[in-house]
């Protein structure tokens, strides 16, 4: 592997951020950015699933929970740069751009596709994470003690 | 044992067609969208993703329509889906303490941090019918208020602190797993909580009940219940490094038991786990409370031959697929079987003499 | 990551792999016979025959033992991509690769047990070239008798000797696959 663990870690965070992109979203901001460039399938778009582990007691020994649906797909620039995706659901447009997203991040244009895409988008998906956040924090119990009758 | 028998074709033609007909009711009323069950019946779609094994809201929601609402129908559509998938591969363990919680809440603490998270929860609703909602309406935003940032610690993790808890100890063993090979006994906790996450919601609650009604008693407190997402992230052989590949909704609920020592372990507290995909709190509960009692051996408890100690009964009639199917198939043409029991009670009838007194008696 | 390490698999794999299976199917259906077989492109020193039943046979729940040359990092990378496979150690591989010199002893592997013979490894031995001569097989499959060029005779006399236990075998020599199951009698 060349890549260095500060790139791969890198990598790992907007490839994370891609598959959890609501449908179309990433798609949407990529075309708003740029014309999207010629590529060649590694592997075309596939649906498949991936079996979800979990602990026993949370922190015990693992087991199998259930499995989740998964599209992946691998593709390659004229430039040479390899693109992955793996993204939950059965989405194979959004599997295909999160793949050319992947493959162009690897090469000049990085910077703009930072911050024309990945940054809009993890900026959307934190205020509906926040959203949620806030309504789940105003059903929280605020106790109040009564006055204790004393001996 | 059934027969293969052959004719039927126009009249099974037939009563598809009339079952797709039924299925869409009086055209008059507007069909029902998969994004309106997904959206409007998500407590369905929870039932349907958990018990059929497979997460994809979608897809059960497809099922639910197909199966004109008969949930265990949708969960073997989707059962049946499921095979055809090929596996890309397993995920990391998920890591429940970093969930982002809709609900939260410990019926052993009070003041936890965190806090007491209801969430939309129908815990505290009268339960009376709302007429209301039989007219289209809109329904208002739901108060929010700022929300702390950060994990929320696990309640047992407090109890931990002090000893007084047994340990979930760390373990890396890779789990059987058991839509891979079949069910054999014994089988060891990670085999009984994935049976038991997919397991029929009505058996597994029948059986948490009859625990709580004394057929194995184990004196179960919800330490904590939870519900909300967490990211699932899997290790990519071609990259050499895990990602995040989405994000399911979970229930987990941890039970802290009484438990007086045994001959190996010391008096403290025991646990149970119920976790489970999508918000199914009945389900969840009632799986910890299952898990617990099943746990007789290992923590060196009796088994006083209740039947959610017998992990034999248990695991292997928790399955509402396996359970219907064979329950299901005795309607299916037993011809020559039942011809063959046909002649042995007329045989048996006339070495008993009954057809000659009942002439007689005419 | 180079995107040629991760070309070469099957142009469409539904087909592909079903083509392929059917070639594998047939070999081990009628041991001895040779069969064409290709579609996958691996890294050397793979051919495309083993190739091929490693993309058609492999994926994430089959653990895999590259044997001797097979071992490099050019077929791990190319494995890892199309199939997933985990890279195991003789003992626990449920497939194996390599030339015949780098695959033995045949005691390292698993031969399945009373309960599930089904357990155990099959073999993916690479040939210099594959005839219907030399070594004289019978047994089910095989109208009176058949002829295939082993490495050596021995070796699959006692693995036969295992039966209903044992290893199953496939020889593959650039596009080309024969079979020898664990119920052919070697003589």
């Amino acid at each position: 592997m060349k890549d260095t663990s500060d790139q791969s870690n890198f990598r790992k965070a907007w490839m994370s951020l891609l598959a959890k992109a609501p449908e179309g979203r990433a798609a949407a901001l990529l075309d708003g950015a740029m014309a999207r460039p010629a590529f060649t399938w590694l592997r075309a778009p596939e649906i498949g699933s991936t079996m979800v582990r979990a602990r026993a007691g949370a922190t015990g020994a693992p087991f199998n929970l259930g499995e989740m649906t998964v599209t992946r797909c691998a593709l390659t620039l004229d430039t040479g740069e390899v693109g992955h995706a793996y993204i939950q659901g059965r989405r194979k447009e959004d599997a295909q751009t999160a793949a050319l997203i992947d493959a162009l991040m690897q090469t000049e244009v990085s910077q703009e596709l930072r911050t024309s895409v990945l940054e809009p988008l993890e900026a959307e998906m934190t205020t509906a994470k926040a959203a949620r956040a806030a309504k789940a924090a105003a059903t929280k119990v605020d106790f109040f003690t009564m006055v204790r009758g004393e001996d | 044992m059934y027969v293969a028998v052959k004719g039927g074709e126009r009249a099974i033609e037939n009563a598809h067609a009339w079952l797709a007909e039924e299925r869409r009711g009086n055209t008059d009323i507007a069909e029902l969208g998969i994004a309106q069950i997904r959206e409007q019946l998500s407590l369905a779609v929870n039932r349907v993703m958990a018990e059929g094994s497979l997460y994809d809201p979608d897809l059960a929601a497809l099922a639910i329509k197909q199966a004109r609402g008969d949930l265990i129908e949708a969960i073997f559509l989707i059962r049946a889906y499921r095979t055809t998938l090929p596996r890309f591969g397993a995920s990391e363990p998920v890591d429940t303490g970093a969930m982002a919680c809709d609900r939260r809440i410990s019926a052993t603490f009070k003041d936890l941090p965190g806090g007491q998270v209801l969430g939309p929860t129908f815990d505290y609703t009268h339960r009376l019918l709302d007429f209301k909602l039989a007219a289209d309406g809109d329904v208002p935003e739901a108060p929010a208020r700022a929300a702390e940032t950060g994990d929320v610690p696990h309640v047992t993790g407090f109890l931990n602190r002090e000893g007084l808890i047994e340990e979930a100890r760390h373990d890396d063993t890779p789990p059987r797993d058991l839509t891979r090979e079949p069910l054999e006994m014994p089988a060891d906790r990670p085999l009984r909580l994935q049976a038991l996450t997919r397991a029929d919601e009505g058996f597994t609650l029948g059986l948490a009940y009859s625990t709580q009604r004394g057929y194995g008693r184990n004196h179960a407190f919800v330490g904590e219940l939870r519900i909300g997402a967490v990211p699932v992230e899997m290790d990519i052989p071609e990259l050499g490094f895990a990602i995040e590949i989405g994000e399911v909704t979970l229930t987990e609920c941890e039970t802290v038991n009484q438990f007086t020592g045994s001959k190996t372990e010391p008096p403290q507290f025991t646990r149970g786990y119920g976790l489970v995909f999508g918000q199914t709190e009945r389900k969840a509960i009632s799986m910890a409370l299952v898990d617990r009692a099943l746990r007789w051996e290992e923590l060196g408890e009796d088994n006083v031959g209740a039947p959610a100690q017998d992990a034999e009964f248990v695991l292997y009639h928790a399955d509402n697929i396996q359970a219907t199917g064979f329950l299901e198939h005795i309607k299916l043409p037993h011809y020559v079987d039942f011809q063959s029991e046909l002649e042995l009670v007329r045989k048996l009838r006339r070495e008993a003499g009954v057809d000659q007194v009942q002439e007689a008696a005419e | 990551m180079q995107a040629d390490t991760l070309s070469g698999g099957f142009a469409d794999p539904s087909i592909g792999s079903s083509h392929a299976f059917r070639a594998v199917m047939e070999a081990m259906a009628r041991p001895g016979t040779v069969h064409g077989i290709s579609g996958a492109v691996p890294p050397a020193p793979l051919s495309p025959a083993a190739g091929t039943v490693l993309l058609t046979l492999c994926d994430t729940e089959t653990p895999v033992y590259l044997a001797g040359a097979a071992d490099c990092e050019a077929v791990r990378v190319w494995l890892a991509f199309h199939t997933g496979a985990p890279l195991v150690g003789p003992a626990e591989c449920m497939f194996a690769v390599g030339t015949w010199d780098a695959v033995v002893p045949l005691s390292s592997y698993p031969v399945g047990t009373s309960q599930y013979p089904d357990r155990s490894a099959t073999l993916i031995v690479e040939r210099p070239d594959l005839c219907a001569t030399g070594a004289a097989l019978t047994g089910p499959g095989i109208k009176d008798q058949a002829a295939l060029s082993l490495p050596e005779v021995a070796a699959f006399h006692s693995n036969r000797a295992l039966f209903p236990l044992g290893l199953d075998f496939l020889f593959t020599s650039g596009d080309c696959v024969a079979a020898l199951p664990r119920t052919t009698k070697v003589s």
